[in-house]
């Protein structure tokens, strides 16, 4: 094989890699500053809370349903300290506003305007949501909505994560 | 045998080569226009007028003409494959 088409041959599979790479949300990496992100509403204060980072919008079925579990979960923990923080993806406003007035939620929503937040979580479903722990780290994953069985995952792993300490160690 | 400046066969293939250049950069334009549409812009392909379905009347017409082409039904969900056992 000569020297020039290994070169070229290289040169693909770097290109390949680049495209493929995901520079989106994992477990363990420390959840972005979110006021650095053009959100449309009020951010709670999420020091030393456990969240539930969930991205959904009014034209998805299974964001709707997911609804009253987030609601229940709220209910649940939130004295303990959960904290619901749903980021809507609509594209305006009046769709999401259109949407709360048929199904009102107690929880923390803002809108991601720009989709700018939801670009660098890169979700590969909807709804996607993030379970961080009170370090700001990102515990858990979540694709999708599946029910009861989405329900009792959540439950388990928010009371596990509100179990630990600020300080504990992981 | 290397073709020469001047002669018609070199012209040839100097044309058929940059002929064949012209296309594949066409070609790489054309994959310009391939993009992935993220889940959070799935907005508009979930609404309700891009169902095939919407129509009730404009279904069943097309139903029936699936029928009369092809001696078979359903198959176009998850209830049948078009056998008729289901």
């Amino acid at each position: 094989m000569t020297t020039s088409l290994k070169t070229e041959l290289l040169a693909i599979v770097m290109i390949l890699s680049v495209s493929c790479a995901h520079a989106g949300w994992k477990t363990g990496t420390t959840l972005p500053d979110l006021t650095k992100f053009k959100l449309e509403g009020t951010i709670p204060d999420l020091t030393g809370k456990v969240i539930l980072v969930d991205f959904w919008a009014s034209w998805c079925g299974p964001c709707k349903a997911s609804f009253p579990s987030l609601e229940k979960l709220k209910k649940e923990y939130g004295e303990r300290g959960l904290v619901v923080l749903a980021i809507n993806q609509d594209k305006t406003d009046k769709a999401m506003r259109s949407f709360l007035n048929d199904h009102p939620a107690t929880f923390s929503i803002v809108r991601d305007t720009q989709n700018q937040l939801i670009a660098a979580a890169d979700v590969s479903s909807m709804p996607a949501s993030f379970l961080v722990d009170r370090k700001g780290k990102i515990r858990h994953l979540h694709k999708g909505f599946h029910g009861e069985k989405t329900l009792a995952e959540y439950q388990q792993e928010i009371g596990a994560l509100l179990q630990e300490k600020s300080g504990d160690k992981q | 045998m290397n073709p020469q400046p001047g002669n018609p066969k070199s012209f040839k293939i100097i044309y058929s080569s940059c002929f064949m250049l012209l296309f594949l950069l066409l070609m790489l334009c054309g994959l310009s226009g391939c993009g992935t549409v993220q889940p959070w812009e799935r907005g508009t392909l979930s609404d309700y007028t891009m169902r095939p379905d919407r129509d009730p009347g404009t279904e069943s017409f097309r139903e029936h003409v699936y029928f009369t082409r092809e001696a078979a039904a359903g198959g176009r969900g998850v209830g049948g494959g078009g056998c008729g056992c289901n």
